[in-house]
């Protein structure tokens, strides 16, 4: 608008060329990786064309990560969209200890994942973690939280439920406290009770910032690795095993460099295509349903 | 019915907040146990179902057996946290400055194209950046050093701060900066001493962010760091191997999350301001 094209410049490009310089130069160089053959024996960029490609499109443990991330990850991200959104629904009018117990619903977001998950290992562990006391109230014999599949799977997921709810009850509250109030008081007048409000009002003025919400938390679950990586390290055998804990393992664990670089890039593209699909249909779906 | 409801209500926050609070409490528990308080099966009172000791807490300080010294990946993670905050906030602020009022054009490039490029950086997992930076920072002769996670780390947070900022520019009149300029400002000057004073709460969000996310990393400081540098999370997971010290592991594991303990106290205040979110 007003001009000069160096302060324009001057403004838009330190950060620009920082985020260049590190991202997308490493991002090219994977490209390059993936069609190499660099491994532990044979290190170096030795062009080995397509064949890392070849060998992941029959990679069967790929796939069945890739599934099992999109089980885990839709799981956690719908548990915690319905919670964080009652819990808002909970706490945004006037009651008491309001602040108190806000706080108190958004610390878990605050703290480290990686070193809350190694305080869940120890209260899921079999014989001296409490939850194992705790369900022996009920008459319950021990739970084999850790070492048997669908458990461990159960328990990833808790965990990232305990850790992220905070987010979208978060960005929900800041949606609820942004709204207007005169379509709820006319809904009110209306006669309307509670639930037909909030069906007819409320949830629809919602939509946008549940879409945004979704999103941005699929995003960050599309990339779950290190509660794994503490929790089960991906077992019991490959049960609980993450698409980006399995090039982690291939990667800097086996130093497949090479292949770990062609995973990596189906992986990103996978992703990318995926959510921003899903990102058009939840739009479509719930942002429509407002007219 | 009313009085049902509020019940429910009260119930329902009380189970929610018992959830949030229990990994907190077997922490602290824990943190006060010796290896008998542990092994012989969960025990929660303490003077009832054990005998409590300080040898963890103090442990954390020291070099006694089954301790871990906290000092110095502490510090380090204050270091890492703060520096890489710090420059994505200054790079952040400026771009999303120049995205919110310019307006670039480089061939199909427009302003909203450069936007997305910043924000959507997130969608990168991290195991895909993780061996072109070991390979990168080996070149650069900084692995395993402070300053090799300091620029990673401004990789992982410049986009919060540019995703952040933009929202809040916009919500700054456009007016404010011309009149700065038709009292003779240059642009540089209307934005130091006019809009900045203005974007200090959309600055401290910004910030809070960066901090959030730049001290919960533990992938890129348990992959680019061995010896020489060690930060807080990795301390505490290299202590969780199948003979783990639960009580050193707890202390420690409380120790490292204090810090963000405060940081959701600031949050909730600004909360209440209506600044988060990028609504007023």
């Amino acid at each position: 608008m007003y001009g000069l094209t160096r302060y324009k410049l001057f403004f838009l490009l330190p950060g620009l060329i920082v985020l260049l310089a590190i991202i997308l130069f490493p991002l090219v160089f994977t490209i390059r990786v993936s069609f190499s053959g660099w491994d532990a024996m044979t290190p170096g960029l030795g062009w080995i064309g397509g064949n890392n490609y070849g060998r992941l499109l029959a990679d069967g443990r790929f796939w069945q990560s890739l599934g099992r991330l999109g089980m885990i990850a839709s799981t956690a991200v719908a548990l915690e969209y319905a919670l964080g959104f009652a819990l808002a629904l909970l706490v945004w009018r006037q009651i008491r200890f309001r602040r108190v117990v806000r706080v108190l619903f958004l610390i878990p977001m605050m703290t480290t994942p990686v070193v809350m998950a190694v305080i869940w290992r120890t209260i899921f562990h079999e014989s001296l973690g409490p939850v194992n006391d705790f369900v022996a109230l009920f008459g319950i014999p021990p739970v084999q939280w850790l070492t048997s599949p669908e458990w461990a799977t159960f328990v990833v997921i808790l965990v990232d439920v305990w850790q992220w709810t905070p987010f979208m009850f978060l960005l929900l509250l800041a949606g609820l406290l942004s709204l207007p109030r005169e379509p709820l008081l006319a809904a009110a007048i209306d006669g309307a009770g509670p639930i037909r409000a909030f069906l007819n009002v409320t949830f629809p003025a919602m939509a946008p910032i549940s879409v945004g919400a979704i999103i941005i938390r699929l995003i960050e679950a599309s990339k779950i690795m290190e509660t794994v990586y503490v929790v089960t390290s991906g077992g019991p055998g490959t049960s609980t095993e993450t698409s980006s804990y399995y090039i982690f393992i291939r990667g800097l664990r086996d130093f497949q460099i090479g292949y770990a670089a062609a995973l990596s890039i189906t992986y990103l593209v996978i992703m990318i295509v995926l959510l921003t699909i899903i990102a058009k249909v939840l739009t479509k779906t719930l942002v429509k349903a407002e007219g | 019915m009313r009085a049902f409801y509020l019940l429910l209500k009260v119930a329902a926050i009380l189970v929610w907040s018992a959830f949030v609070i229990a990994p907190f409490l077997w922490a602290l528990t824990t943190s006060f146990k010796t290896a008998n308080g542990v092994t012989g099966g969960p025990t929660y009172i303490p003077w009832v179902d054990y005998q409590p000791s300080l040898a963890a807490w103090q442990g954390l300080f020291g070099s006694g057996a089954g301790s871990i010294d906290i000092v110095g990946p502490f510090i380090s993670s204050v270091m890492v946290t703060l520096s890489a905050s710090l420059v994505s906030l200054v790079l952040g602020t400026l771009a999303a400055y120049g995205l919110s009022r310019f307006s670039y054009k480089a061939g199909p490039v427009g302003n909203s194209d450069l936007t997305f490029f910043f924000v959507s950086q997130r969608i990168m997992p991290p195991v895909v950046l993780a061996i072109p930076f070991f390979l990168m920072l080996g070149w650069l002769g900084l692995l395993d050093t402070v300053l090799g996670l300091i620029i990673v780390y401004v990789a992982l947070l410049l986009p919060i701060a540019v995703w952040v900022m933009v929202d809040f520019f916009n919500t700054i009149p456009k007016e404010l900066d011309e009149t700065a300029m038709i009292d003779g400002c240059t642009p540089i000057e209307a934005f130091w001493r006019v809009i900045l004073p203005n974007a200090v709460p959309g600055l401290v969000v910004a910030g809070i962010f960066c901090i959030i996310f730049g001290w919960n990393d533990f992938f890129f400081a348990f992959t680019l760091t061995f010896t020489q540098t060690q930060l807080l999370p990795v301390a505490i997971v290299s202590l969780n191997s199948s003979v783990t010290p639960w009580w050193s592991l707890s202390a420690s594991a409380l120790i490292s999350v204090t810090p963000l303990i405060v940081v959701a106290f600031l949050v909730e205040r600004y909360l209440d301001k209506g600044s988060i979110g990028g609504r007023k």
